[in-house]
């Protein structure tokens, strides 16, 4: 009813449109949709706007001709933020659980009416009715377990082929033996089919995977709408003087680009003309300017903060260093990728004495006398009763209910062996600046500065997107200042804000470090005052520490600040600390802490954390991290208190724990069922009450972690 | 025994239409937004030509959220 038409619907066919995504995390109403929706819809060139309130991003289908960043000041005119999303890197198996979730509903279908007969079957049907049922059964169930089986099968077959067992190959192993017995039974006029059991069974297991695959997705969509990303492209000079948009990707070297202030660099390069300020914050994880200027190199990632810049690029694409610092985090992730599940972990055990029981009870029957045809019907009886149902369902629903109880309190956990690997840290490591603090220089003594004083304060400093100009902007329009009217706002870049208030010249000076905290200079006339400035701890870091160090898990500062900054922070929360680390020091701890037996927790933001993220046994970053961060990093928590942390690893110790209960259940209901199964006792019927009870069981124990984030 | 042969064949047709039209709402999009599906309730389309009136009524929405 209120969906956007195209303009014109014949055109939108005819016409190669493109389709481009923006994050636009500001949306939280209806109000919003439909603003953004009807203020994009009227605009030329764009033929419909579609708003996914999920996910918090706003897909527009347009004209070639109309540039992403067109589109995207469209949006800041409407009064939304927005970044523009290049192909998401994290979204790179999004297919996987559409697949699984169609398996799921096609097996659900085949269960339904394959027990409908199953049930007549048992409750007496005999003679040609029962092979009739036995027949339709069969129909209905071969291509169902042909379809839905298959992410068992080939993930069995790619398992076995590299010499290795997994969780799939008991269940493949069990299906194919289920089913062939029952098509057997079904020819020769048996009195039991195990159709039922087997499709059920494929049910039970892939709504674990299903609930795997949506846990992965819905964080990674979490997180892909928080990515700030690195520009998407850039204004290209060409020989003539005209000026282009060419996207990223397209960028070579030689090109010389226009980078005005507030952008970000697309390309590594050297600046040709202009000097400004960049913002290297993704690079070193500190807010703290850097001044360059011609002939000085800039390198991608980076922003430009404060004048307009022509770069002449140096390495584009592949060959920036921002690219160099992500293979760097690859490597050092790679360890990352032998971490075994902990349902494989117990595959690992629990196949082979499965396999061995089937196998001993067909000799053991064989030896008995009872004929082939009886061995064989128990042995597979003995494998589907231990078919492993709880550990396929048991660990990702507890893993689901934790997630999803983790995300409510603003945590998004990448996926479940996130979770499993939380649950085993028992060290953690923190950076300081954007992560123990907010990343963002506050003033501390604008109360001595008068009313007028302030505005002309607030008027230089909201001229300029300086950290520190933001700071002390915030701060004094939360005190209802209002800015003052200034003239002639000039931003010299390096040196910080002038301008002249009724022919008084006032300026804002450029933020100087005085041992721990910065400090800045307000000049009016010939009045001097120093605003000083303090990067303040985040809420709650204290009792977050706390409640870590209760949980097992003792800390240490390791940070690239000088050490009187650390020093303020260590004392301020209590902990150990090692300041001027770089990126090397801080993977060379942690390799060091990993070689002693630690498993290291580490919790940072910067890209300078980027590899240590990477090779720590579990990390976590901020929403505020830069992107290279939230990407190493294994759960990514939004808000600006501290506490997410340590509920991460509370929720994640409860979990295991919970887990480890579903084990016990599982294995306890296979104590009871195995030697029925063994002494030929099981039925079909008996079958599928003893797993759908068992299921049931698991399930409800895992619902139990819903409160378990407080 | 009969009614079997209507029965049977009904009940699965039954099954499998609903099964296609599940198979055609996931390939359509239905599921992808379904938070936003509960907030485009909201959106009245009247309002929409009394733009200048809405935007008020939805920064007071926007505040509230």
């Amino acid at each position: 009813m209120n969906a956007v038409t195209p303009l014109d619907g014949a055109k939108a066919d005819g016409v190669d449109n493109i389709v481009s995504r923006f994050a636009v995390p500001a949306i939280r109403c209806a109000g919003c949709i439909s603003k953004i929706e009807n203020g994009l819809a009227g605009e030329q060139n764009i033929l419909s706007a579609r708003v996914n309130f999920s996910t918090k991003q706003v897909a527009v289908s347009h004209l070639p001709s109309l540039r992403e960043d067109t589109i995207k000041h469209k949006i800041e005119q409407l009064g939304f933020d927005a970044q523009i999303l290049a192909d998401n890197p994290l979204a790179e198996e999004k297919g996987g659980t559409d697949k699984l979730i169609r398996a799921l509903a096609v097996a659900g279908f085949g269960m339904m009416n394959i027990m409908l007969l199953s049930v007549s079957v048992w409750s007496g049907a005999m003679g040609t009715t029962r092979d009739l049922f036995h027949w339709i059964s069969a129909l209905i169930a071969i291509p169902v377990i042909g379809y839905s089986g298959r992410p068992f099968f080939s993930s069995a077959f790619m398992a076995l082929r590299y010499g290795r067992t997994n969780m799939d190959v008991p269940i493949t192993i069990g299906i194919i033996l289920a089913t062939g017995l029952s098509l057997f039974e079904t020819m020769t006029s048996g009195a039991h089919a195990y159709f039922e059991s087997v499709v059920m069974l494929i049910f039970f297991l892939l709504a674990g995977r299903v609930l795997d695959g949506m846990m992965r997705d819905r964080a990674r969509e979490g997180i892909s709408a928080l990515l700030k990303q690195t520009a998407p492209g850039a204004m290209v000079l060409d020989e003539d003087g005209k000026t282009r948009w060419v996207a990223s990707k397209e960028l070579r070297a030689d090109m010389r680009m226009m980078v005005a202030a507030g952008d970000n660099l697309a390309a590594d390069g050297v600046i040709e003309k202009g000097a400004s300020n960049f913002d290297f914050a993704l690079m070193t994880g500190e807010s703290e300017p850097q001044h360059k200027m011609s002939g000085d190199l800039v390198l991608a990632g980076t922003l430009n903060l404060t004048a307009p810049v022509t770069v002449r690029i140096t390495a584009a694409g592949e060959d920036t260093s921002l690219s160099d610092i992500a293979r760097l985090m690859d490597e050092a992730g790679q360890q990352r990728s032998f971490y075994v599940r902990v349902a494989d972990k117990a595959a690992r055990y629990y196949a082979p004495a499965v396999h061995s029981l089937a196998l001993l009870a067909f000799v053991y029957w064989m030896l008995a006398g009872v004929g082939w045809h009886q061995s064989l019907l128990i042995s597979v009886a003995v494998l589907i009763i231990t078919c492993p149902c709880a550990l396929g369902l048991a660990v990702p629903a507890a893993q689901v209910v934790a997630s999803g109880a983790l995300l409510r309190k603003g945590v998004m956990i990448k996926d479940g062996s996130a979770l499993e690997r939380l649950a085993e840290a028992d060290r953690v490591l923190f950076d300081k600046t954007g992560t123990l603090t907010l990343g963002r220089p506050v003033p501390l003594n604008l109360d001595h500065l008068s009313i007028p004083q302030k505005q002309v304060a607030l008027a230089l400093a909201q001229a300029s997107s300086h950290p520190v100009s933001k700071g002390i902007r915030n701060a004094l329009l939360a005190g209802d200042i209002t800015p003052a009217n200034l003239d002639a706002v000039e931003e010299v870049p390096g040196e910080g804000m002038s301008a002249s208030w009724d022919d008084i010249r006032v300026a804002l000076g450029k933020p100087v470090k005085v041992a721990d905290h910065l400090s800045c200079q307000l000049t009016i006339g010939d009045e001097h005052f120093a605003i000083e400035l303090q990067d303040d701890i985040r809420p709650d870091a204290v009792s977050a520490i706390d409640r870590l160090n209760r949980l097992g898990l003792p800390g240490t500062i390791i940070s690239g600040d000088n050490a009187a900054s650390v020093a303020k922070i260590s004392r301020a929360v209590g902990l150990t600390a090692q300041a001027s680390a770089s990126p090397q020091d801080k993977l060379h701890l942690i390799s060091k802490l990993s070689a002693s037996g630690h498993k290291v927790l580490m919790v940072g933001d910067g890209l300078n954390d980027g590899p240590a993220l990477a090779a720590a046994h579990v990390s976590i970053a901020p929403g505020s991290a830069s992107d290279v961060g939230q990407q190493a990093a294994d759960a990514v928590f939004t808000s600006d208190s501290f506490l997410p942390v340590a509920l991460a690893v509370q929720t994640a110790q409860r979990t295991m724990q919970i887990v480890r209960q579903n084990f016990v259940l599982a294995i306890g209901y296979n104590i009871l069922a195995v030697p029925l199964a063994l002494t030929g006792m099981v039925t079909p019927l008996i079958a599928a009450i003893a797993m759908s009870l068992s299921s049931l069981i698991v399930v409800g124990n895992a619902l139990r972690l819903n409160g378990a984030a407080k | 025994m009969s009614g079997l042969a209507i029965l049977i064949p009904v009940a699965l047709l039954m099954g499998l239409s609903g099964l296609a039209f599940f198979f055609w709402a996931m390939r359509n999009g239905q599921f992808e937004d379904l938070d936003g599906a509960a907030q485009r309730v909201l959106i009245d389309d009247e309002a929409q030509a009394a733009a200048a009136q809405d935007d008020d009524k939805m920064d007071k929405n926007h505040d509230k959220a």
